[in-house]
């Protein structure tokens, strides 16, 4: 009798696939923590779960036929690219798998970020960058700005917008406006269809649409008690980088019926005696969530955050007077100029007011500041906000950090001691 | 839904538009009905309309009082000036600079040039920061020689030629008759030198005028003399334009639908009367903020009208399922 051995070879994964197997991984964990760990999900947020799951561990493309072009900061005008039929995706990323790759593009000590998303650019393996060929990238901050050359190089098209360093001058948003009105001109023959009235006032109202939804949630945890988690908002709002506009503004539209359902039912998430937290500094995005869940895991909540990966994101208005094109795409300009609170820009006082506001309107207890480390401008600025929140009398943590998983022991040691403080604050009261 | 929040989501334009349209009828053609304000109102309701008007423009007999010979305007018979400034400050707080907005037939006419200008769909022009900071002075130098000349006159340092001088340059003599069919106005005086280059260049600034407002929205209220009058006793006035720095993120959507290009309403975060000279009161301004309560109107301190995000988005056609 002869006995058959069968060897099986398991196949060889390449590098590209191994690094697919770890962005899923990645994207899992965080997943598991954010719907599992916490009770009391809003119904309406599996739309939302369901989405990251789709997009980062089944690998489901979101815009399947569609021109999707890529945008490297907030300040890019989503109106005028969808007007021009295209779908704007937007490219900052959270991986630290992606970092990795990206780290050998940008010195040591730069943004986390900056790096992940040169990473996602270089090895096309998220599901919504991969097929993208245009690139446009606003002017921001220098590791932003200085990454054109390298995305260039990577072979993507890439459109330079130039933003100007001051946002307060009629010289600085006479400049935007000429850089948005050109960018209108260009992107049209970047899709093949030019941008015209109508469709520009029907994309001024879509995006106006999915803002309200926003606000919606967003006046929602301002109250208390507090109706739903800060993570749920980032996840929402995250999600708003890549998902379908139409889609999404309908799945908002539902939470925020829900959440409001909750409202009237006095329904609360936060513990007894949880501090209300305003998120600030360098952006949450997923699935770098790390110190969001952190706070949320800590007895602490979000209440209110001033991150260009959510509240900046959505928050200002446009505004038109006349409906044709040469006051349309400058309202247009203008909602991502003036009330931009971008610490790229020269004076920054109306991040400080924002700040202050946020905190008295969500009846916050305290401020947590996030900076990647690298990130100059968040690190410049927190002398500044540092100064502002003691003269208010608001408590404010420091936080220096970047993708990098082993941090965590130390960070969790820092947000809850200040969780802790602030609860000894308000009993002292 | 309470009348206040009603009245928040209003749609400001048609509101404005049949407003204007009233008080113009009622202003420009009233007088054939007898009704008769008085001649101290505070807006263009011009004098040299002379059966129409249901009311006289303050400035014309401001003008002929201060000619009054010294002697009589310095004694106790020029009280009369008194009176009728009194009358004309009494008009004035009602309304405040909404006069300019909402009841100036002259400048009701410069928003319907402008409806002109949006049929066709020509883009309107603005000035530049410099023009803008420049130009401004010139309604306080028209307000100083509508005051100076006139009493000049008394004085005998100037002739009579230079009477109502203001009203020789200003475009409602010219166009405000002429809603009635009066053309008399239309015409250069030839009797003396002074009076032909007046009014010549009455007519010039009519032109201006025409053209002007087609061009730039509000052209002609930037350099009125009654505006720089109106803000001097706006503390005065019960109708306030307030505004909430600590609500306003300064998105500048205020400024930019403002037809008098008024930066400081988007800008300035510490006045809470945020009424500038230049301002008309139109109240764009608070109908195209999404803050809520940033910016309001308040008649004797209490709120009448306010930003509210529901009022932004009804008026920016952006409703859909907004509870």
């Amino acid at each position: 009798m002869t006995t058959e051995t069968k060897i099986e070879f398991r196949e060889i994964e390449d590098s590209q696939q191994r690094h697919v197997r770890h962005q899923g991984m990645e994207a899992m964990q965080v997943l598991d923590v954010i719907e599992k760990d916490f009770s009391e999900n809003p119904k309406a947020m599996q739309y939302f779960y369901d989405l990251f799951r789709d997009v980062y561990c089944n690998g489901i493309k979101p815009h399947p036929g569609k021109e999707m072009i890529g945008t490297m900061c907030v300040q890019v005008p989503d109106e005028i690219i969808y007007a021009a039929g295209g779908v704007p995706v937007r490219m900052c990323n959270g991986f630290y798998t992606d970092e990795e790759v990206g780290a050998e593009f940008m010195p040591a000590k730069s943004c986390s970020l900056v790096k992940a998303s040169l990473g996602m650019l270089k090895s096309k393996t998220n599901p919504y960058s991969d097929g993208i060929k245009t690139i446009v990238n606003p002017t921001t901050c220098d590791q932003k700005k200085k990454s054109a050359g390298i995305m260039k190089e990577m072979g993507y098209n890439v459109y330079d917008m130039e933003l100007p360093p001051v946002k307060e001058s009629e010289i600085g948003r006479e400049y935007w406006r000429r850089s948005v009105r050109q960018f209108t001109k260009e992107v049209g023959k970047i899709t093949g269809n030019k941008v015209t009235k109508k469709g520009l006032k029907k994309t001024i109202s879509k995006i106006g649409r999915a803002q309200n939804a926003y606000h919606r949630l967003n006046e929602a945890r301002k109250l208390v008690p507090l109706p739903f988690l800060g993570k749920d908002m980032f996840i929402v709002t995250n999600a708003f980088f890549f998902d379908d506009i139409d889609r999404w503004t309908l799945a908002t539209e539902k939470l925020a019926d829900e959440i409001d359902q909750r409202v009237i039912d006095k329904h609360n998430t936060a513990g007894k005696r949880s501090p209300r937290i305003v998120f600030t500094g360098s952006p949450p995005v997923f699935p770098n969530l790390k110190v969001p869940l952190m706070i949320e895991q800590s007895d602490a909540v979000i209440v209110a955050d001033e991150t260009c990966s959510s509240n900046r994101l959505l928050n200002d208005m446009v505004s038109v007077d006349e409906w044709f094109m040469y006051d349309m795409v400058d309202a247009v300009a203008d909602r991502y100029l003036k009330s931009c609170t971008c610490p790229i820009f020269t004076m920054n006082d109306d991040r400080i007011r924002r700040l202050i506001e946020l905190v008295r309107s969500s009846k916050a207890d305290g401020v947590i500041y996030q900076a990647f480390a690298g990130c100059g401008v968040y690190e410049m600025e927190q002398r500044s906000v540092a100064k502002a929140m003691e003269k208010e009398g608001i408590p404010m943590l420091y936080i220096e950090t970047d993708y990098s998983p082993s941090q965590g022991g130390q960070l969790s040691t820092r947000i809850e001691a200040f969780v802790e403080s602030l609860k000894a604050r308000s009993r002292r009261k | 839904m309470s009348i206040k929040s009603r009245i928040d989501r209003i749609d400001l334009r048609p509101f404005r538009f049949w407003f204007q349209l009233a008080a113009f009828i009622f202003l420009v053609y009233g007088g054939h009905l007898a009704i008769d304000l008085g001649n101290s109102l505070p807006t263009f309701s011009c004098g040299y309309n002379r059966d129409g008007t249901a009311g006289t423009c303050y400035l014309l007999p401001l003008q002929h009082q201060l000619a009054q010979p010294w002697s009589r305007l310095f004694s106790p018979a020029g009280l009369t000036v008194l009176t009728g400034f009194g009358l004309f400050i009494l008009w004035f707080m009602v309304l405040n600079k909404a006069w300019c907005g909402y009841v100036c037939p002259l400048g009701t006419i410069q928003d319907w040039i402008t409806g002109l200008r949006k049929r066709l769909g020509i883009p309107y022009s603005n000035y530049s920061d410099d023009h803008f900071n420049k130009l401004k002075y010139i309604k306080y130098f028209l307000l100083l020689a509508l005051i100076f000349i006139p009493l000049a006159i008394g004085g005998q340092f100037l002739s009579h030629d230079w009477g109502v001088p203001f009203c020789k340059i200003c475009p409602a003599r010219m166009i405000i008759p002429a809603f009635n069919g009066d053309f008399r106005q239309w015409a250069i005086d030839f009797s003396n030198d002074t009076k032909m280059w007046l009014t010549a260049l009455g007519m010039f600034i009519t032109g201006l005028f025409l053209v002007g407002s087609f061009i730039k929205k509000r052209f002609f209220c930037f350099f009125c003399p009654m505006s720089a009058f109106h803000f001097i006793f706006s503390k005065l006035s019960i109708l306030k334009l307030k505004k909430d720095g600590s609500k306003c993120t300064v998105c500048g959507d205020c400024y930019r639908v403002c037809d008098m290009q008024i930066k400081p309403i988007a800008d300035d975060i510490d006045s809470v009367d945020i009424l500038r000279d230049d301002c008309i009161l139109c109240l764009k301004c608070v109908a195209a903020c999404p803050e809520e309560g940033a910016l309001k109107v308040d008649i004797l301190g209490k709120t009448v009208f306010e930003a509210t995000r529901g009022g932004f988005n009804k008026r920016m056609g952006i409703e859909k399922n907004d509870n």
